[in-house]
This record gives C-alpha cells, sequence and structure tokens, in this order.
C-alpha cells in the first residue's frame, strides 16, 4: 500500500468508522450532557460567589478568594483523579461521570466568579451612588443596576473561560467515562485502527466550531453600545 | 470520621515514604514545562507574525490551522499523537507526542494572544524605526514585540499558567511527572495522600502565579 492509502485506510478507515459510529454518537451525547450541566452548575455557583462577595464580609470575602485561586491553581485533571481515587478511600464513591462534573463546575466556578467580579468592581462607584440617590437598598442596586451591567461587560472572557472548560470533558476519559474520548479509546483497542479517534476528532471539532460561533454570536448581541 | 480522613488524605506517614517519587515527578514537571512553554511562545509568535501576511494565502489557512486546534481538546490531540501514530509506523515516544501536542495546542493559544498583542503596537513604531535605519527583523524584536507583549501580559500569564496545569495530562501517556508519580504511589499504598500531596505541590508552586494574575487583570479592568 502507498503512502497516502496506507494513511487512509489507518486514520480514515470507512468501514471501521460506520462500525463504531453508534458507539462515538452515543459518547457524543454524553459529552453534550457532561458540558451542558457543567456549564449551568458552574456559572450559577460562579455568579452566587460573586454576589457574596459584593457584600463584603471580609471574612468570608478571604474564604471566597482562597477558594477560587485554589480551584484556579490545581490542573482539572489533578482535582478528578483526586475525587474519582481519594474519595473512596472515605467510603464515599462518585462514578467518573460526576466526578469529573463535580471538579469541572467547581473550576469553571472558580474562574467565573473572578470574572464576573471583576465585572462588578469595573461598574463605577457613581452606579452605586446614583442608586442610592434614588433611595434603592443594597439587593435592588445589586441585581437590577450593577449585574446587568456587569454581567454584560464580562461575556467575552466568560464565553471563552466556558469554553475551555467544558473541552476539559475529555479528561473523564481518564476515569472510565465513555463520553467521545473515551468510546473512541475503546473504539480503537477493539477494531486495532485509529480511525475512532479521528472520527472523535472530527465529533469534537463538530461541536466545539459551532459553540466557537455561538460564543461570538452571543458576545455580539450582549454588547453595551458604545462602550 | 475525621480519623478516618486524616488517615486516608493527610496520611504523613505515607507522604513521607512516597517523598523520593513525589519529588521525582515535581522534577519532571518542571522540566516538561521549560520545554513545553518556550516550544508553545516559539510557535504562537511564528503564527502571529505569519496572521499579519497581507496576501489571504497564508492567512486563511492559518485561520484554519488555530481554529482546528483550540477547537480540539488537548488530550484528544495527545492521545492522536501517542496511540494513533504508532498505527502509520511512526512512533514518537511519550516525549515526543507531549513536544507535539503542546506545540500545536498552545502554540494556537498563544498565538492568538500574540496576535492581539501585534495589533494593538500602532503602525507608526514600525515605521519610526525603520526611518531610524533599523532592518525589518531588528525593529521587530527590539521595538514592536517588547511592546506587544507588555499589552498582553496578563493573557500571556494567564496561558502560562494553562500550559503549565496542563502537563498533568502527560500522564495519560506514562510520562512519570508529578500527577503520574502520585496516582503509582496511591496505587501501591491504597492511600490517596500521595494525590494529595501532588495537588498541594501544585497549588505551593501555581498560587503566587495566580495572585499576581488576579493583581495584573484587576489593574487592566482599572485602567479602563
Amino acid at each position: 500500500m502507498g503512502g497516502l492509502d496506507g494513511f487512509a485506510f489507518t486514520f480514515l478507515n470507512l468501514k471501521v468508522m460506520a462500525e463504531w459510529l453508534p458507539n462515538i454518537t452515543a459518547g457524543f451525547a454524553l459529552t453534550v450532557l457532561l458540558a451542558a450541566l457543567i456549564v449551568v452548575a458552574g456559572l450559577a455557583l460562579g455568579l452566587s460567589l460573586a454576589v457574596l462577595r459584593a457584600f463584603g464580609v471580609r471574612v468570608l470575602n478571604w474564604g471566597i478568594v482562597f477558594v477560587v485561586d485554589l480551584f484556579r491553581a490545581l490542573p482539572p485533571l489533578v482535582i478528578i483523579v483526586l475525587l474519582y481515587f481519594g474519595l473512596p478511600g472515605m467510603g464515599l464513591s462518585l462514578s467518573g461521570f460526576w466526578a469529573t462534573w463535580l471538579s469541572l463546575t467547581l473550576v469553571l466556578a472558580a474562574f467565573s466568579e473572578e470574572i464576573f467580579w471583576a465585572g462588578i468592581t469595573a461598574t463605577g462607584r457613581g452606579q452605586w451612588d446614583a442608586g442610592r440617590a434614588l433611595g434603592l437598598r443594597f439587593l435592588p442596586i445589586l441585581f437590577r443596576i450593577i449585574l446587568p451591567q456587569a454581567v454584560r461587560m464580562v461575556v467575552p472572557p466568560l464565553t471563552n473561560r466556558t469554553i475551555a472548560i467544558t473541552k476539559g470533558t475529555a479528561l473523564a476519559s481518564v476515569v472510565g467515562v465513555g463520553e467521545i474520548l473515551g468510546s473512541a479509546q475503546s473504539a480503537m483497542a477493539f477494531s486495532g485502527n485509529p480511525s475512532p479517534l479521528t472520527l472523535g476528532a472530527i465529533a469534537y471539532a463538530l461541536l466545539f466550531l459551532p459553540v466557537v460561533g455561538v460564543g461570538r454570536w452571543i458576545e455580539r448581541r450582549a454588547a453595551i453600545p458604545g462602550r | 470520621m475525621l480519623g478516618d480522613f486524616a488517615d486516608s488524605f493527610l496520611n504523613v506517614e505515607i507522604v513521607l515514604r512516597a517523598w523520593p517519587i513525589l519529588a521525582r515527578g515535581l522534577g519532571q514537571t518542571l522540566l516538561l514545562s521549560a520545554v513545553v512553554v518556550p516550544l508553545g511562545l516559539a510557535g504562537g509568535l511564528a503564527i502571529a507574525l505569519l496572521s499579519r501576511a497581507r496576501s489571504r494565502w497564508v492567512r486563511w489557512p492559518l485561520a484554519a490551522w488555530t481554529d482546528t486546534f483550540r477547537s480540539l481538546p488537548p488530550l484528544v490531540l495527545l492521545i492522536f499523537l501517542y496511540a494513533g501514530l504508532p498505527f502509520m509506523g511512526i512512533d514518537v515516544g511519550p516525549w515526543g507526542a507531549v513536544a507535539l501536542a503542546f506545540f500545536l495546542n498552545t502554540g494556537a493559544y498563544y498565538g492568538e494572544v500574540l496576535r492581539a498583542g501585534l495589533d494593538s503596537v500602532p503602525p507608526g513604531q514600525m515605521e519610526a524605526a525603520r526611518a531610524l535605519g533599523l532592518r525589518p527583523w531588528l525593529a521587530l524584536w527590539l521595538v514592536v514585540i517588547p511592546q506587544a507583549v507588555r499589552n498582553v501580559l496578563p493573557d500571556l500569564v494567564s496561558n502560562t499558567l494553562e500550559v503549565v496545569k496542563l502537563t498533568s495530562l502527560a500522564s495519560v501517556v506514562a510520562m512519570p511527572e508529578l500527577l503520574f508519580q502520585a496516582r503509582q504511589a496511591q496505587s501501591v499504598t491504597y492511600n490517596a495522600s500521595p494525590i494529595v500531596a501532588a495537588a498541594l505541590a501544585y497549588f505551593v508552586i501555581l498560587w503566587p502565579v495566580v495572585r499576581l494574575l488576579s493583581r495584573l487583570e484587576n489593574k487592566a479592568i482599572a485602567g479602563r
């Protein structure tokens, strides 16, 4: 077999691909589910922490900053491995899916808290003063004046970070989850051909290229005119 | 309950026994970072400079290249190179696979950051440097690139932090870095303390970087 034929037979073997397509499709669905659960929980937790931090209770804020720093400094794979292999020693056992979900949710919460907080602090002092002058209390000012501006301001870094962390779902393959990469790897082992891995790479491109496009669209929609 | 927790997560005796293994892993992680960060930066600078080319025959393939490697999870790329290439009779080994994967993946990210940096330097800087008699490359190297780097410093530091964290993926292709060694120690001792110790090591090394980053980012926001 010539070089190009050999390459096609090895990496683009349609027969092998067709055989394992159902497995990769199931893996694709699992990746989407895992990613969606991470995005929802991570952003909600991150925003809640940022709101909590706005109350300015010093001891509480030290705690928030420490936890945020912790999950920004630790490699996600280390957290996943620790939860998956460590917790059973305490009689608590998480499946690979939920260990990955919890780890990446905490990581996304940490990064997004930092980003939401940056947005809150970047909303000028004058906005608070104006709210107060109108007779509004702390919470209405925070939720109706500050947050709507802060959130729109931080949409670009937030989408970038969210996409980057969602790609971490591939790490779940390390703890035995049959998402895209995991199912592609076992298909490769069974078929003795790496074409399923090519299929997996295509699946990720199909998933993330539109996500990047949607991210850009959200950024345009959320942009505050004239800023 | 608390005793159980200490026994299985903070077992000092086990960590001390595993320390020589962990220390070797830490050394490997530092070495790996010292190799892949410059590699990614070099690739990124090449991409950033090329993307300023006038010809669309250079710019479009380059955009496709960076989008591809930014949409592939780095672990997928690494597994592809490590487990896929040998089917073609090309065995690059763990080091080769890791170096290549990081060059492709982090190069694409550094490329985007550095391109934004180069775009932020007004063209007048280049023109002034040329008018002073500097050759194009020297003008780029001495005048434009230093300003570009300064303008995107927070993003560069942030990306570098992510790259160092990503070196933990090398454990998946059996490179004996910190996480791999910790996993070995954990499976021998049936105790999670070595992994906790590894996490602690990552934290001690990377926490100052996270702090620095917060400060740089806050400064950038305040300056807007």
